[in-house]
């Protein structure tokens, strides 16, 4: 960078404290105070993990699914999909960045480009992620003391399968209407209501003697399925019927779990939108020629620096929260 | 700056193709879970948790050195960048995760249940 240009000054750009020009330095200053605010997240994520160490949900059996592979159970490969094309997006920067040292305008422009079109493939898996993690796929009942309740039966080769709500669920003549602002106050309303209620729940249950209640707790690696009786009996307790995830509660088990898995994600997803805005700016600027006209292409350099912190806190998201 | 820059483009392919192969084997590990990793405990979880973060650390180090060129950078940028960050990470998780192991206890061992 900046091999042809000469600047006196640092504040024109020249040779600044560290060998850096002042605009790198900040965005590395930047970079260093993000990098913290992400560790924040992830150790406060690790906190409310460690303190529901023995009922935290297990990251293989959420999410499970892959585009077009439908009802297969595909734990850990979309994700690992998104951060190659993360990681591939990073490397087209690279080679934008080395191109912009030799002054190679249109190779700069090229790999821009496709730098952008892999920002907007991972943010579009992303919001499919959301979508599958919103809408759910099981469902689960709620007890009144806060706790997950799920539904398993004995499989073929003796392992417990998940059992969908709509698989036992039982029909009853009851309405409950959605209660929205128009109907009641003002201030009244609530959330979209499940497609079944607790008393439809438990009829199934009783109508369905094969169907045993799995509990949050981790025994053994897995989570504990309980006898028959002893459903009957938490079932007893259930307070809610809980399908796919909001901010209140979610049917993979700890309510913290769906909020960590927004807010980190939604706020990587936001720098990751944020990169993809810088850059288009700088891909309009390159093609415009601002930079051949400064015969420096530093600004690729600083956008660039961004764009790969962003695949390293994804790096640390996807170790975080579907690895370990 | 001073450094020269000669052409980097073979060097980017083989971080890439470093970087793709150490997720092959996080995403690999992941899914078979060898019991000889898994059910093995070390300070507070599995080897194979400890084997992840290693690699993950790997993979970090790979994108900052390469990547956002420290590599090219002088030693005092680059140590201002890296010490502060490996310091007050490693504290934070330090006093958090211990403190949550706390809680963890104090809940299992009570009187009263939280969420049941």
């Amino acid at each position: 960078m900046g091999a042809t240009v000469t600047h006196e000054h640092a504040l024109d750009g020249g040779p600044g404290p560290m060998g850096a020009t002042y605009g790198k330095m900040m965005m590395w200053f930047f970079i260093v105070s993000d990098a913290l605010t992400f560790s924040g997240f992830i150790a406060a994520y690790g906190f409310s993990r460690f303190k529901f160490i023995e009922t935290w949900p297990i990251a293989d059996e959420v999410f499970t699914h892959f585009p077009f592979l439908h009802g297969q159970t595909l734990p850990m490969y979309y994700v690992a999909l998104m951060t190659f094309i993360l990681i591939f997006s990073s490397v087209t920067m690279v080679i934008a960045v080395d191109a912009g040292h030799k002054l190679q305008k249109t190779k700069v422009a090229i790999y821009m480009l496709l730098t952008i079109v892999g920002g907007f493939i991972f943010l579009g898996s992303q919001a499919w992620e959301w979508k599958n993690f919103i809408k759910g796929e099981y469902g689960a009942v709620e007890t009144t003391g806060g706790s997950i309740l799920q539904f398993v039966k004995a499989g073929k080769d003796g392992k417990y399968e998940r059992v969908k709500l709509e698989e036992f669920a039982a029909t009853l003549p009851e309405e409950r209407e959605q209660l929205t602002r128009e109907k009641g106050f003002w201030f009244m309303s609530e959330s979209t209501l499940p497609e079944y209620s607790v008393n439809e729940v438990m009829a199934g249950f009783k109508a369905h003697p094969e169907v045993l209640v799995r509990t949050e707790m981790i025994k053994d690696k897995h989570k504990t399925v309980l006898t028959r009786e002893d459903s009957e009996k938490r079932l007893a307790d259930a307070a809610h019927v809980v399908q796919g995830a909001n901010l209140i509660r979610n049917e993979y088990g700890h309510k913290l779990f769906a909020d960590f898995f927004f807010f980190i994600t939604g706020f990587h997803g936001f720098h990751v939108f944020s990169g993809v805005m810088l850059n288009i700016l700088v891909f309009f600027n390159v093609l415009l020629g601002t930079y051949e006209k400064r015969k420096s292409y530093e600004m690729i350099e600083k956008v660039g620096l961004y764009w790969h912190f962003v695949d390293l806190v994804w790096v640390f998201v996807f170790t975080f929260f579907y690895l370990v | 700056m001073g450094h020269a820059h000669e052409s980097n483009t073979k060097k980017i392919w083989t971080v890439f193709a470093a970087l793709s192969l150490v997720t092959i084997v996080e995403v690999a590990l992941g899914i078979a879970k060898p019991d000889s990793l898994h059910r093995v405990n070390l300070i507070n979880t599995s080897l194979l948790n400890w084997i992840f973060i290693i690699l993950t650390i790997v993979k970090a180090y790979g994108i900052m050195w390469y990547f956002m060129h420290l590599e090219g950078e002088k030693k005092s940028l680059r140590w201002s960048i890296v010490a502060p960050l490996v310091f007050l990470i490693l504290y934070l998780c330090f006093i958090v995760l211990v403190e949550a192991d706390y809680i963890f206890e104090v809940f299992k061992h009570s009187h009263y249940k939280w969420i049941f």
